[in-house]
């Protein structure tokens, strides 16, 4: 029999907060997170708004309660702080004999030291305790030594949609019934190497992003971490923990159009959305709100409205980006993204679309564009699309 | 379970435009074994491969390759594992930056993201179905294989394409020397056990497979089951997870014909594949192949290529023979790899006849 796959436990540090409560607050406030750079030394850090946590590499392993060792990546770090919160909320470390998987995703891995000591690594052996740190399952690793996890670890890397792609796999493994339980989520901090690869692609936008907005001029790169604990059936009745929501829907398309553009009809989009209601069994009018991929690049949000608008006909449901809140938190915003998702199922709220103005002309529909409480929010649906075209959408439910 | 219908490999065997075991061996003194690559040309337009890094180019081959030994043209799911992704690509940007930060050409950066090759295939192809990509060292390949298998299982698909791949340059190899993965002197991978130093000879390649949900004429085997464990503190016994492993298909350690191991020259984690295979295949055949292909994160795609192949052709040629031991008969084959002790795997994949 399928097993059904619910979450209960949530973890995340991001520029809105070091921990869930912190984020929420931001996000009941409407206080966006975004600042300018203070951790990274690049010549675009005057030029450049970033969602980045405010915290140095020591105060990170103070928080994830850690001694300062050698080889431990600013990434790494914040994984392990998100992971933990979210580990005790599910109280992870009782009911050992539960079959406990690790499912992270991550793209710049742990770049954020290895480009300070590349040269190093190049000419010496003063840095060589980095050299490991340098690819994308060394932050998974270290995650899976401080949660105790063995059974099952794995890293994704689709880019942007990583970590929505990490909790879709982790929910069809506790489906088909080859885990009990499993941390999933994504961890990703802000470096030099991709700063400078997106001002490449010119892509971003030196005010704050403006997603779904006529004059919207592109994305601002944020950094964090989110994981989400996500159980069977079996497993529940064993743990007593009570569910926050049931995840009934993942559906996962390729565009398979550009490397790094979506197409204008936003084929892979519309795909990985139906795929994800026909994986849940429910209708495009049983959604009340869409947490949507919305970077705020031209591109992505004409294609990914076109996609909602061809799916969802004229029953629009709410729809809103929360990328100004966070930034784009890259590999971490599928699960981010979960997270806010699901916060809206606990507070019955959907959260705005900060600094939207004036509407798509090409679209005919506008996102949220303020708080709204004490609604009901039963079925929430999660975007989060990548270069190469890898789209993901999931679906939370209230239980 | 799933029958592997096609294989595409571009390894530092001539193994690209053929089927089966290459005719010779190719063996060399050098620093790593490096791909012996195909006329890129015959399978990919030339206007586009100019500017695809190489692994790009090698990964795109692999795969047609195996779709075109299978038949298939529009497979339900393409996954790819990578360790390293376009560690060229990437060497490249770092070097921009971590000098004098200047404007980036943005074509390394967009070859860079690790999901490249999947998205590249799936262009190719024009393929809108499940695409993802998976970048764990050595459970990269074996993750992938994982959600293939797992697409069976969930009725989503019919076909899969999952692909091991990565690529080796002489910074990387510099680099990563360092920390005491590869021999310090360029070795003879043909003499790469009487050596007995520290440290693998590196290698690169790409595999692509076509895993069917029916047995097609072009099947070589069965992969019956794929799984990884992370040993934290000891907490891989493969005492109790090889009989489960096997369990799950009634088979047991006497069942198995021949282990193929991930042996690959390193003095200090050799040791684990002999003490495995002597405790659990005493007096049976033990094979190798990493003198081949050399060491990389998804070289695990090369001992599938082949396993593959000793069952299709039920043939054990001399140069994998790592014991003197002979089968009987070819049924069934264990994989086991290991990376450091942390990263262990094991594959299990069984004749069709």
């Amino acid at each position: 029999m399928d097993q059904r796959v619910f979450v209960t436990g949530t973890g995340i540090i991001s520029c809105l907060g070091n921990n869930l409560k912190e984020n929420l607050a931001s996000l009941l406030g409407s206080r966006s997170g975004l600042g300018r750079i203070h951790h990274i030394d690049t010549l675009l850090k005057d030029d450049l708004l970033v969602g980045e946590v405010p915290l140095t590499l020591d105060a990170l392993f103070d928080l994830a309660g850690l001694d300062h060792t050698e080889g431990y990546s600013r990434n790494a770090l914040l994984g392990i702080i998100a992971a933990k919160e979210a580990a005790s909320h599910a109280r992870l470390k009782e009911n050992r004999d539960l079959r406990t998987g690790l499912i992270s995703a991550t793209t710049v891995g742990g770049m954020d030291q290895c480009e300070l000591y590349y040269q190093d690594f190049l000419a010496n052996d003063t840095r060589n305790a980095y050299i490991d740190s340098y690819d994308c399952a060394d932050s998974t690793e270290k995650i899976a030594r401080e949660l105790g996890i063995t059974d099952f670890i794995t890293t994704i890397s689709t880019a942007c949609s990583s970590a929505a792609n990490a909790l879709m796999l982790g929910a069809r493994m506790i489906r088909t019934g080859k885990l009990d339980r499993v941390v999933a989520g994504g961890c990703e901090s802000l470096t030099k190497f991709h700063l400078n690869g997106f001002n490449a692609l010119k892509i971003l936008d030196k005010e704050p992003s403006r997603p779904f907005d006529q004059n919207r001029a592109g994305l601002n790169l944020g950094e964090g971490a989110s994981y989400l604990v996500l159980e069977s059936e079996e497993s529940l009745k064993k743990s007593g923990n009570l569910p926050l929501c049931e995840l009934v829907g993942w559906g996962n398309s390729c565009e398979a159009f550009h490397q790094t553009a979506s197409s204008p009809e936003g084929t892979g989009a519309y795909l990985a959305m139906k795929k994800a209601l026909e994986v849940s069994g429910l209708k495009p009018e049983d959604i009340d709100y869409i947490n949507a991929h919305g970077t705020g690049t031209d591109n992505n949000d004409l294609s990914e409205g076109k996609a909602i608008e061809k799916l969802f006909g004229n029953r629009i449901p709410y729809v809103s980006s929360t990328k100004p809140f966070t930034g784009h938190t890259t590999s971490a915003a599928g699960s981010t993204e979960a997270i806010v998702s699901i916060l809206c199922i606990q507070q019955q709220a959907i959260w705005p679309n900060l600094n939207f103005k004036t509407p798509i002309e090409e679209l005919h529909f506008s996102p949220v564009e303020n708080l709204i409480s004490n609604h009901p929010v039963n079925v929430v649906m999660s975007n989060s699309f990548g270069f190469g075209g890898n789209d993901t959408s999931l679906i939370f439910v209230k239980v | 379970m799933a029958f592997i219908n096609g294989i595409g490999l571009i390894s530092p065997q001539k193994t690209a435009e053929i089927h089966g075991f290459p005719a010779e061996i190719t063996g060399c003194t050098a620093d790593y074994l490096k791909c012996i690559e195909p006329v890129y040309r015959n399978y990919i337009d030339p206007i586009q491969a100019r500017r695809m890094s190489r692994l790009i180019k090698m990964g795109i081959t692999s795969a047609k390759l195996s779709l075109a030994e299978a038949g298939c043209t529009m497979p339900d799911a393409i996954i790819t594992g990578t360790g390293l992704g376009s560690v060229e690509d990437t060497e490249k940007i770092l070097s921009e930056i971590t000098r004098e930060e200047k404007f980036l050409n943005p074509t390394p950066f967009i070859q860079s993201t690790y999901n490249t090759i999947s998205s590249q295939v799936a262009i190719q192809l024009k393929c809108h179905n499940y695409n993802s990509t998976y970048v764990h060292r050595t459970f990269s390949f074996e993750s992938g294989l994982t959600d293939a298998l797992m697409q069976f299982d969930e009725g989503m698909a019919s076909n899969v394409l999952v692909g091991g791949i990565d690529e080796m340059t002489m910074n990387h190899l510099h680099i990563t020397r360092r920390i005491g993965q590869w021999k310090m002197e360029p070795v003879h991978n043909l003499e790469l056990l009487k050596h007995h130093t520290p440290g693998a000879l590196a290698g690169e390649g790409a595999a692509f497979f076509l895993l069917g949900k029916d047995k097609t004429a072009s099947s070589y085997a069965r992969l019956l089951e794929v799984k990884t464990s992370f040993n934290l503190n000891g907490s891989f016994k493969p005492e109790s997870i090889l009989p489960c492993f096997l369990g799950k298909h009634d088979i047991t350690v006497h069942d198995i014909d021949l282990v193929l191991l991930g042996v690959n020259g390193d003095s200090d984690n050799d040791p684990y594949y002999d003490r495995f295979a002597n405790h659990f295949f005493p007096g049976k055949p033990q094979a190798w192949y990493k003198h081949l292909c050399g060491e990389y994160h998804t070289a695990t795609g090369f001992g599938l290529y082949v396993a593959s192949n000793m069952l299709r052709h039920q043939h054990y040629p001399e140069i994998f023979q790592y014991n003197t031991f002979n089968p009987s008969r070819l049924k069934n084959i264990l994989i086991y790899n290991h990376f450091r002790n942390v990263n262990h795997s094991l594959m299990l994949v069984q004749g069709i006849f």
